[in-house]
């Protein structure tokens, strides 16, 4: 639907597509930045009838609380976990895509029963694993979470390095076979830097999905490894919302994110469609 | 070339035998921490589930005795728990074509070149990789009946005071929910449908265009079948993430005002933790995995009948 003969009607729908897409923007940015403004307000201005859409100045009082407290412990807990969690889905989740891809291990039906585990609601699992875990005393322990956050991310990684494996040349690892190179040599040398970007893709999905769970770290934690999602909740409460240090844990909690997704834009939509659109 | 200068040098060595066997089994060497680890935590639990789902384990006794479809029987007596599915029915029923219909109307604004355009894209997705509980909290601020912004915005516009108890009031908690997920989600949608939308076949376009096919013509004749599978797989990665609705309704209502927006993860959850209704909880958990297993086969099944 190109239209355009004159090049006053294309300016001017040009015009109208930038206002279209100002305004669009603005509506999903706007929650966005009142978080962020808000982390920045004293209590003064966050209490204010009507409210001020923009702080009388910057100042980071909020953050302060959540260093002074501790409070930020929760944000290194959630790097701990969602780190060794995805490091180690990524290198196991290989593997056995590899396998999965070249040798054709278990056939279409063992790919498709570990698509399918992607499918199990996590309130479904997550009570048996919580009595599970009391038995073997791992509730609010670092292992537990990441043994959880590591099967969870699993058939993901294994399910997309698939796709990417199945796209390397079938001839470079022959060759490299051929030339005396064993399995794990081809598969160090000449694979795993042959996937390195979808690797790279890969691996921050898993660490998103890991960094932004509740469900299995309200259950999971009591005291000492709680993530920030289960901190932020913890300010919620009838009259007394902390609103400043709400605002503050949440941006916290967002800059990595969005650290993370701006430098892997070009892998997005793969890597959130499940590679059913390549990106 | 380093490379082949190793792979010379590789030529030399000799495999030991504890080598060639490692070799032999690697394929299944290499699947197998991996499947562990789904049984251990896949598997095991539901396993062990499926039999406490059939005993009588409660907070105050835990009668390990087989009681066979109890709890399952009285699932169907359960009125909160159908009341539940109905709340994430209605959920998933109004946020759903709401994201999908937005996504597709965003895409379509994006899809010539403009300058910028990464830029925009870029920003637009912020909102759907933020922590849902985050995306709850922030418009948990923005809806405050007192210091949020929203009630400001609509009094502007409607020229008198509108005060708003959002995530209370009965007749408001509904459309603050699906507020707050249409925001995160639609976006989502629309890095799928812009992906799908500048995959279609521009030749085609092109010759609609020439015959002077009408906009809705194009669209019905030839975007809309190349991009249903697209939406197909949307909808479908969406739509069960909606009936496992949890964080966003946490942060917001918490199943509230009384059990109003309790949804059936919410149910679960208060089943499970704060009633330890252990085995009751383990049967709920079967419903709500048979009714995942039934949608996601039925979607599947149209989805290879479309093609």
């Amino acid at each position: 639907m190109r239209v355009g003969k004159l090049p006053a009607r294309k300016a001017r729908i040009l015009a109208l597509r930038y206002l279209g897409a100002g305004v669009v923007t603005l509506l999903f940015l706007f929650p966005v930045y009142w978080l962020f403004m808000i982390s920045f307000k004293t209590p003064d201005e966050i209490y204010h009838v009507p409210p001020l859409w923009i702080p009388g100045q910057i100042q980071f009082s909020n953050y302060y609380v959540l260093f002074k407290d501790g409070d930020v412990l929760a944000i290194l807990n959630s790097l701990i976990v969602a780190g060794a969690s995805s490091g180690i889905a990524i290198v196991l989740g290989t593997l056995c895509a590899y396998s999965l891809a070249r040798f054709g291990t278990g056939g279409e039906n063992l790919a498709m029963w570990i698509i399918s585990q992607r499918m199990i609601p996590p309130i479904a699992v997550v009570f048996p694993i919580f009595l599970i875990y009391v038995y073997f005393g791992l509730v609010d322990g670092y292992f537990g979470l990441i043994l959880i956050y590591t099967a969870f991310n699993l058939p993901y990684v294994i399910w997309m390095m698939r796709g990417y494996i199945v796209d390397v040349p079938l001839e470079l690892e022959e060759s490299a076979l051929v030339d005396g190179l064993n399995r794990w040599e081809v598969i160090w040398k000449i694979v795993f830097p042959m996937v390195r970007a979808g690797l790279m893709a890969t691996s921050v999905f898993t660490f998103v999905f890991a960094w932004n769970d509740f469900l299995f770290a309200l259950v999971l934690t009591r005291t000492e490894v709680i993530t920030f999602p289960v901190m932020l909740t913890h300010y919620f409460g009838g009259q007394s919302n902390f609103w400043g240090k709400i605002a503050a844990m949440s941006v916290l909690g967002t800059l990595p994110i969005f650290v993370a997704v701006s430098v892997m834009q070009r892998y997005l939509v793969r890597g959130i469609s499940l590679g059913a659109v390549k990106g | 070339m380093t490379l082949s200068a190793s792979l010379n040098g590789a030529e030399q060595r000799r495999p030991s035998r504890l080598g060639r066997m490692l070799e032999d089994r690697l394929p299944y060497l290499i699947v197998a921490p991996a499947i562990l680890i789904l049984l251990l935590v896949g598997l095991f639990p539901l396993i062990y589930s499926l039999i406490v789902s059939f005993q009588r384990i409660t907070m105050t006794e835990n009668d390990t005795s087989f009681v066979g479809f109890l709890n399952y029987a009285e699932l169907f007596r359960d009125a909160r728990l159908w009341a539940a599915l109905g709340h994430t029915a209605i959920i998933t029923a109004i946020a759903l074509p709401l994201e999908l219909l937005i996504g597709f109307l965003m895409a379509q604004l994006f899809i010539d070149r403009m300058p910028g355009r990464q830029l925009f894209v870029a920003l637009l997705v912020l909102p759907t990789v933020i922590s849902p509980i985050v995306a709850g909290a922030t418009w948990r601020l923005m809806f405050d009946i007192r210091f949020g912004p929203i009630g400001e915005i609509l009094s502007f516009i409607a020229g008198e005071p509108v005060r708003i108890l959002w995530t209370v009031n009965p007749a408001y908690v509904y459309p603050a929910i699906v507020i707050c997920e249409v925001w995160q989600w639609s976006p989502f949608m629309f890095l799928l449908l812009l992906a799908a939308l500048s995959n279609v076949d521009q030749s085609q376009l092109e010759a609609a265009e020439i015959d002077g096919a009408s906009y809705l013509r194009v669209l019905r004749a030839i975007v809309l079948p190349a991009i249903a599978p697209v939406v197909a797989v949307a909808c479908l990665i969406r739509g069960l993430d909606l009936v496992r609705i949890f964080d966003i309704i946490w942060a917001l209502t918490e199943g509230g005002p009384g059990s109003r927006t309790e949804t059936i993860s919410l149910y679960t959850y208060v089943q499970g933790f704060s009633q330890f209704e252990t085995s009751y909880t383990a049967a709920i958990s079967f419903l709500v995995i048979a009714l995942l297993t039934l949608i996601t086969t039925l979607v599947l099944k149209r989805m290879e009948l479309a093609r």
